[in-house]
């Protein structure tokens, strides 16, 4: 493999004149997936800043009462800090129905949100791909694509992106910060972007595929106050039973009184390039009774714009009924 | 274990962990890749990124001033190699005699390899390495209809022709006219294939992970054209074969730059090559018709196999052969074709033909069962022929429906509503199911020596392959029995074929193969020993060779039966299928060592679940190569999806066998996918002919109370 310099970053100053100074260099988290990209050779760095020492490994309870979760926070912990399994229950079970144990405990949260897709055409460099090399085509859209997206994408990019985690962050109305080094004064500046902004369209540059501006680090993730999100839940279906990627998740809320949907949230996974706010479902749900014909009514008028393919039309069924059968499963509890 | 050196006899049927078990869990075994020389290269493959064509050329120039680069071998410098012998088992699969033309048959074919001092180095320039190809139109499709599928015999004629089949069907009261598919599958060994080749004072030196290291070393012999005295390959541990660890290109490519840049070179294969390189089991589609008269009798049965292979060399995924064992009918009609592709050549892959064939097979007769109306185990004990269906030979021993007997009283089969689609619980619709299994018993010659140590112990040297199975083990409880001694007294040499002919790990021979002829010196020596003979100090040693005795055997219908049960729960609201339990009785012969054999089942009976519902390669067609050639894109069955799994058998020793073995390796996926999809219909309604049982699948094909 290519010979690469690594450095281990021990504040965020340091980590971001690291990166500034070699335009090849990346972060490295928990290394889950840019190791493995680097071995296949997909991604090619010079450099890798190591961030995992940073002083970002802390969860706290906001003042408002919501959370905010440093960015090199592992899953593992993520998953069973005790505020998060009663705040967000559905965040704690999506990351737990990601990956195995070995890789939740090297896994960051930063890192989880920007992993790549898990498209077997990018990560293969003997084939074309846009998303890898813009412009070489994507040999999905006429080839193998069962697993592909149905939501969102483009004639140029087809691919999901492969995040749980996402998925229930993006429910939550979840915010990244992060930080960009400034070139002059050497002090680090600060920014955020709401995850639903987070995530680029995919149009005719699926090879871009974050908002953030070049050379930032991803330094946590603020998880706005929602007493909704205490009912909540996530759902995966995949091909075998563990350490597998979805081929359709879905993170709901669900706030009911007397018997109609007061507060709803819904994400899907596995659907498009990013986690998919179904907010067209969501407008329909609200105030509207909570029953399984609204519920349906819901993930069809979410689900008219998908655009299957040939061999993922499957999706739309599906997606559908995990949104009937999750949210009158959520319902049902509310009603005991 | 036995720690005093008593005399006993029952090492053979208790327990043993294996001899070999405290090295493996502590690392101190070491596997092929992992052995250390001195002055050692590395070569790394490069495979073709075109599916069919030419290569017009190779830009070396670059590659060979990189970092520790020293050689790039391809069709233009490599040495030239023997392909027109006849090897051990038939003519040699061109794939491994490599860089000999500049012809790409497909994609993942072997042009170059470029060796380095190391393996980082020589991976970073053969990832550089510029190919230019002549790129023609390639043709991957095996879905699409080929009318020049020819008939090919592999271990039983293509064809075997029985009785009037349409007279038959048409007379019959109740027919099932059905086609199932399985996908191309892939054996994935834990241990990828790796091999270092050297010269050592005049002799070539290989050490490799294979399956035998006789077979190899007399192929590399035939190939090099080299003396087979002067060629030594060692395989002192295995992590996995399954049928892919026979000679390979990695091998050849080896010995050729060690013998070009007079040092030793290793070749490992990654993952991701080994999709290309390493075999595979062939996709199949599969016809069946039975016609049965309404009580269940059947009069036709037709099993039509289709499978695919590459342009360069016939392997044949002998599908319909396992319906010539199973039952009789009075119109018999199996054929096995094959259709030519631009694809890598596939191979034996854990029982080649029994696996895919008895999932179309033990479907169809749940069909049948159905619409007959009849307990799908009261079907198969109603068709249990008294001799060999189509040979018309004895069986050497048939407890099929014993069994089934014993399944059935352990799985709670008795209870079991027939109707489908009936059962819930909760959001999940349940489900059972069984099948049959068998896979043929054999026995290759092999050589043996036993020598009674000075110190009173025994050294048995058999040239057996351990790949995981526990044969070391095995044959020291064997030995033991065979000398009338503790196990701890015996100490077994293996894995070098300095050792002398014996036949390989494949076939579900193995065990067999070596306990004969591990049995007849063990038991010449012991009658020496009774003598009272002192003994000097280089030992007494006896030799054997079986050939003989495995000729005299009388031709018989040799196999091992099984019947396999499994419970599923669907959810149709996501099409996941997942079991819940899985049980298999076996009929296959003596049970040697009862810890690893009950390993063997259950490892194929896992496979069984991998092969139901998850394994499935994936090929590009307009590229012609895999989509997700690695573990996160081909799916096996993760612990999870691995339920409460037990295996036992009953007693079955083969009669004709001096230990009363059959063979246990192959048996315990045959069927296992069948009890599945069984399953699957009794809990949805439907039936699933096409595996793996996807979860799109199930989802699409709906609920049928």
């Amino acid at each position: 493999m290519r010979e690469f310099a690594y450095d281990r970053a021990l504040d965020v100053s340091g980590a971001l004149a690291l990166l500034d100074a070699d335009p090849d260099a990346r972060f490295l988290g928990g290394g889950t997936n840019l190791v493995d990209l680097m071995k296949t050779g997909v991604e090619r760095p010079a450099r890798l800043v190591d961030v995992r020492e940073l002083p970002l490994d802390d969860i706290e309870v906001t003042p408002d009462g919501g959370l905010r979760i440093g960015a090199t926070v592992t899953n593992s912990d993520l998953a069973a800090h005790p505020e998060v399994r009663r705040r967000y229950p559905a965040l704690a079970q999506a990351v737990l129905a990601g990956a195995s144990g070995q890789l939740r405990n090297m896994a960051t949260v930063g890192g989880n949100l920007l992993q790549r897709t898990r498209c077997g055409y990018f990560a293969d460099v003997t084939k074309p791909c846009n998303k890898r090399v813009p412009g070489s085509g994507c040999p999905a859209i006429e080839g193998e694509h069962h697993n592909h997206a149905i939501l969102g994408a483009s004639e140029h990019c087809v691919a999901t992106h492969p995040s749980d985690m996402g998925v229930a962050l993006t429910a939550f109305d979840a915010v990244v910060s992060y930080r960009t080094a400034d070139g002059s004064a050497g002090a680090p500046r600060g920014g955020e972007l709401p995850l639903a902004d987070f995530y680029l369209p995919v149009g005719d540059t699926p090879h871009r595929e974050t908002a953030l501006p070049p050379g930032a680090l991803i330094t946590g993730v603020t998880l706005p106050p929602a007493p909704v999100a205490a009912h909540s839940r996530y759902r995966k279906v995949r091909e075998r039973a563990s350490y597998a990627f979805a081929i359709g998740s879905i993170a709901a809320a669900l706030d009911v009184r007397d018997g109609a949907v007061r507060e709803v949230r819904l994400a899907f996974g596995a659907v498009a390039s990013r986690p998919w706010r179904a907010t067209a479902a969501e407008r329909v749900l609200t105030g509207a009774p909570a029953d399984a014909e609204t519920f349906a009514a819901a993930a069809d008028a979410e689900l008219a714009a998908a655009k299957p393919l040939p061999h993922n039309a499957y999706k739309v069924t599906l997606m559908r009924n995990l949104v009937v059968a999750v949210l009158t499963e959520l319902a049902e509890e509310a009603a005991r | 274990m036995t720690t005093a050196p008593t005399a006993r006899e029952n090492a053979v049927g208790t327990a043993h962990t294996r001899v070999e078990g405290r090295d493996k869990v502590t690392g101190a075994a070491r596997y092929a890749g992992e052995i250390p020389f001195a002055d050692l290269a590395h070569g790394w493959l490069v495979l073709s990124t075109v599916a069919r064509g030419r290569i017009r050329s190779i830009d070396t120039a670059d590659v060979l001033a990189m970092p520790g680069v020293v050689a790039v071998l391809h069709h233009g410098n490599a040495p030239r190699v023997e392909t027109g012998y006849v090897g051990m088992l038939g003519v040699p699969d061109p794939t491994s005699a490599v860089f000999q033309h500049d012809r790409v048959p497909h994609a993942g074919w072997p042009v170059a390899l470029v060796v380095a001092d190391t393996s980082e180095q020589a991976r970073e320039a053969a990832e550089a390495l510029v190919v230019h190809y002549e790129q023609e139109p390639h043709d991957v499709d095996f879905t699409g209809e080929h009318p020049d599928a020819y008939p090919v015999d592999s271990h039983g004629p293509a064809v075997i022709e029985k009785g009037d089949l349409e007279a038959e069907l048409a007379a019959s009261a109740v027919v099932v006219d059905a086609e199932y598919t399985t996908p191309e599958e892939h054996h994935n060994p834990m241990e990828p294939h790796a091999a270092t080749a050297r010269w050592d004072g005049g002799r070539l030196e290989l050490v490799d992970s294979n399956q035998g290291t006789f077979w190899v070393a007399s192929e590399l012999a035939k190939m090099f054209s080299l003396d087979p005295a002067s060629v030594r390959v060692r395989s002192e541990h295995v992590g996995g074969g399954f049928g892919s660890k026979g000679l390979r290109a990695h091998q050849v490519a080896a010995v050729m730059a060690a013998t070009e840049l007079h040092r030793p070179v290793r070749v490992v294969m990654t993952r991701r090559q080994m999709f290309s390189l390493a075999g595979y089991r062939s996709p199949t589609r599969q016809r069946l018709r039975l016609g049965a008269d309404a009580d269940g009798r059947l009069r036709a049965l037709e099993h039509r196999s289709l499978s695919a292979t590459s342009t360069v060399h016939e392997f044949i995924e002998s599908a319909a052969g396992p319906a010539r064992t199973m039952y009789g009918a009075d119109a018999h009609h199996t054929a096995n074709r094959l259709v030519r592709l631009d694809v890598p050549t596939p191979t034996w892959m854990r029982a080649p033909g029994e696996a895919p064939g008895s999932f179309a097979l033990e479907s169809a007769f749940d069909e049948l069962a159905e619409k007959c109306g009849l307990d799908p185990i009261e079907l198969r004990a109603r068709n249990d022929p008294e001799a060999g269906p189509v040979s018309g030979l004895p069986f050497s021993g048939r407890n099929l429906i014993a069994c089934f007997r014993e399944g059935a009283r352990r799985f709670g089969w008795a209870d079991r509503d027939p109707r489908p689609g009936l059962r819930r619980e909760g959001r999940l619709l349940l489900g059972t199911g069984t099948a049959a299994a068998s896979f043929p018993a054999g026995a290759g010659p092999s050589t043996a020596a036993v020598t009674a140590e000075a110190d009173g112990t025994y050294t048995v040297r058999i040239n057996a392959a351990d790949i995981g199975t526990g044969a070391r083990t095995a044959m020291t409880l064997v030995a033991a029995d065979a000398l009338r001694t503790a196990p701890d007294q015996v100490r077994v040499r293996i894995g070098d074929s300095d050792l002398g002919p014996a036949f390989i790990a494949g076939g579900s021979m193995g065990t067999r193969s070596w306990a004969w002829a591990v049995t007849i010196a063990a038991e010449e020596l012991r009658e020496r020993l009774a003598l009272g003979a002192d003994i000097p100090p280089e030992g007494i040693t006896v030799r054997s060779d079986s050939t003989e005795a495995i000729g005299a055997l009388a031709q018989k219908e040799r196999h091992s039966f099984g019947a396999q049960f499994a419970e599923v729960a669907v959810d149709p609201a996501t099409g996941e299928v997942r079991v819940r339990r899985m049980l298999g009785i076996f009929a296959a012969g003596r049970i040697v060592n009862p810890l690893t054999a009950r390993n063997q089942f259950v490892g194929g009976m896992t496979w069984g679940i991998s092969m139901a519902l998850h394994e499935e390669a994936v090929r590009d067609r307009a590229l012609g190569s895999h989509y997700g050639a690695d573990l996160a894109g081909y799916h096996v069955a993760a612990h999870a999806d691995v339920p409460a799994i037990e295996a036992d058998w009953i007693d079955d020793p083969d009669p004709d066998d001096p230990v009363g073995i059959k063979g246990i390796g192959e048996i315990g996926i045959v069927g296992a996918a069948a009890a599945i999809a069984n399953a699957v219909w009794h809990a949805t309604g439907v039936r699933h002919r096409d595996l793996p049982i996807r979860p799109d699948r199930v989802l699409m094909a709906g609920v049928r109370a």
